[in-house]
């Protein structure tokens, strides 16, 4: 079996607080892994210890290792703007940058250097709105102001934004929580889409969406990775007692 | 005795009101009191020549074309010194005991009366640098005066930059300085520019650490180093040496202008500018 990412007795603490306790994953890739589990029990936090966003509060320090690619991200000669590049995330809100619709897609690829001319800028623009389904939609209105769009484009402009700089994989924290149900759909039926060419990680509090769209689930409680398996088993043959209340709906 | 609720609320009110009022009063008064003084004499010809028999006739362009270069010259260096400043307090140190100290000083120095800034930049500037009573020297008084201001408005404007911004810009690869430059000034432009529009109006109508540091030549200015009087002291002279008070109030109908004009279009550009990018 490949693996994309794999977690080796990660722990973190905030300051004195022990927030994620001998945390081992393996990520498959080009399949979505779903994280589930009641509000701090430390998902979001181990996301963004995948792409070391995690570093920039002052108080974390993480032990362990984390393997992209079977290269340890903690080691000394990681490239952190590398590592982010090919490790991208989308937030639960969705964030565009006060831009226009172009400048926010075109802002990593700026960032990174990646294209010279305008007109390869043009075409990554386009490609990366056609990924996400938008560009039919705002073809005409690039110049448009981002925060101007529906939240349900603002959050797929974001996913233009990162596919654009070409990463391989895709965090999302929580992606739909703001989101109606009918966007929500159209944002799951994009991350299936997405998922044929990029490892996709999602966390989310809700049960229901992670059983649809993902291949395996991990269950967290207070820190601690509690189980992981194939997405069918987790929901309908639990061998944790802990993961049996949670998605009965017990608590949480 | 209780009063009721619904006249109290009419009391506050009233209250609220008589005291705005008086404010807005208070101020028309001693602006129309000005122009209906000054304006008569308002003449293309005291716009367009120098001042004659020390100024008792003629003119204010030299004063005209001193306050621009001073202003400018002041703004040029305390703008960017400000704002890399403000940048450094909020995005690239933690809190602690040096940016407390940082921020304790701009707090210091913006509660300075501006005199003592005169005799600062008099002792330092035009004596110990040997710039004498020059154009320089009053530029960089004026920078040191109204670097506080500039610091502290624009450090306000960073902080409020939405904390999303930054992770965004660092989840997609940016470094520090790429995350500083094309997310949180851009974002934060319109308050910084806000801080340096209030600094230009301070440039334009201090007149004791320009007095001190840049002279009170009425000549033509021909360069930075020459000194030159601006706009303001040349009223303050005109009215304290009892030259002419019709022709100071004609200059300080002048510097209202000026003033009205430097920021209604600072404003105009910020919102043009604004709308552009938000």
């Amino acid at each position: 079996m490949t693996v994309k990412i794999r977690s080796e007795n990660l722990n973190l603490f905030y300051g004195q607080f022990h927030a994620l306790m001998d945390v081992n994953i393996a990520i498959k890739p080009q399949a979505i892994t779903a994280i589930i589990g009641p509000s701090g029990c430390g998902k979001s936090t181990l996301l963004r210890c995948f792409n070391r966003l995690n570093e920039l509060i002052p108080t974390v320090r993480t032990t362990g290792r984390i393997l992209l690619d079977d290269h340890d991200i903690f080691a000394p000669d990681t490239d952190l703007p590398r590592l982010r590049k090919r490790v991208g995330m989308v937030f639960q809100r969705p964030n565009p940058f006060p831009l226009s619709v172009f400048d926010n897609v075109a802002y990593g690829l700026r960032v990174h250097a990646m294209r010279s001319s305008r007109a390869e800028v043009e075409a990554v623009v386009e490609s990366s709105l056609r990924a996400t389904m938008l560009w039919d939609a705002l073809k005409d209105r690039l110049t448009l102001p981002a925060l101007e769009l529906s939240a349900e484009q603002q959050q797929r402009l974001c996913i233009s934004r990162l596919v654009a700089v070409e990463p391989e994989v895709l965090l999302m924290d929580e992606p739909c929580s703001t989101l109606d149900p009918g966007a929500t759909e159209h944002v799951e039926e994009l991350m299936r889409t997405l998922a044929r060419q990029y490892t996709i990680i999602i966390v989310t509090h809700n049960m229901q969406q992670a059983a649809r769209v993902s291949a395996e689930t991990g269950f967290m409680l207070l820190g601690q990775l509690i189980e992981f398996g194939p997405t069918r088993a987790i929901f309908t043959n639990p061998s944790d007692r802990r993961t049996e209340d949670y998605v009965t709906g017990r608590y949480g | 005795m209780r009063i009721p609720p619904f006249l109290t609320q009419r009391l506050a009110i009233s209250c609220m009101w008589i005291i705005t009022a008086l404010t807005l009063g208070v101020l028309i008064f001693v602006v129309a009191y000005i122009l209906y003084h000054g304006l008569p004499l308002l003449t293309w010809t005291f716009l367009s020549e120098a001042p004659r028999s020390m100024g008792r006739e003629g003119g204010v362009l030299p004063m005209i074309v001193g306050t621009l270069w001073c202003t400018a010259l002041a703004v040029l260096v305390a703008a960017p010194v400000g704002v890399a400043t403000a940048i450094y307090l909020t995005e690239y140190t933690r809190e602690g005991r040096l940016t407390n100290i940082i921020r304790f000083g701009a707090d210091c120095l913006a509660g300075i009366p501006s005199i003592i800034f005169g005799l600062f930049g008099f002792v330092f500037f035009v004596i110990t640098l040997g710039m004498g009573f020059s154009i320089l020297a009053g530029s960089l008084t004026l920078a040191i005066m109204v670097l506080p201001t500039i610091i502290r408005t624009a450090e306000e404007a960073i902080r409020r930059v939405p904390q999303s911004y930054r992770d965004v810009s660092y989840g997609l690869g940016s470094t520090r300085w790429q995350m500083v430059t094309r997310v949180v000034l851009r974002s934060a432009l319109p308050g910084i520019c806000t801080g340096i529009v209030l600094s230009v109006g301070r440039c334009v109508s201090e007149t004791a650490a320009v007095m001190l540091t840049a002279g009170a030549a009425l000549g033509f200015p021909r360069s930075a180093l020459e000194s030159s009087r601006t706009l303001a002291l040349h009223f303050y002279i005109l009215s304290r040496e009892g030259i002419s008070m019709p022709l100071a109030f004609a200059t300080a109908s002048v510097l209202i202008l000026a003033i009205l004009i430097i920021n209604l279009s600072a404003y105009w550009l910020m919102r043009r500018f604004v709308t552009k990018v938000v």
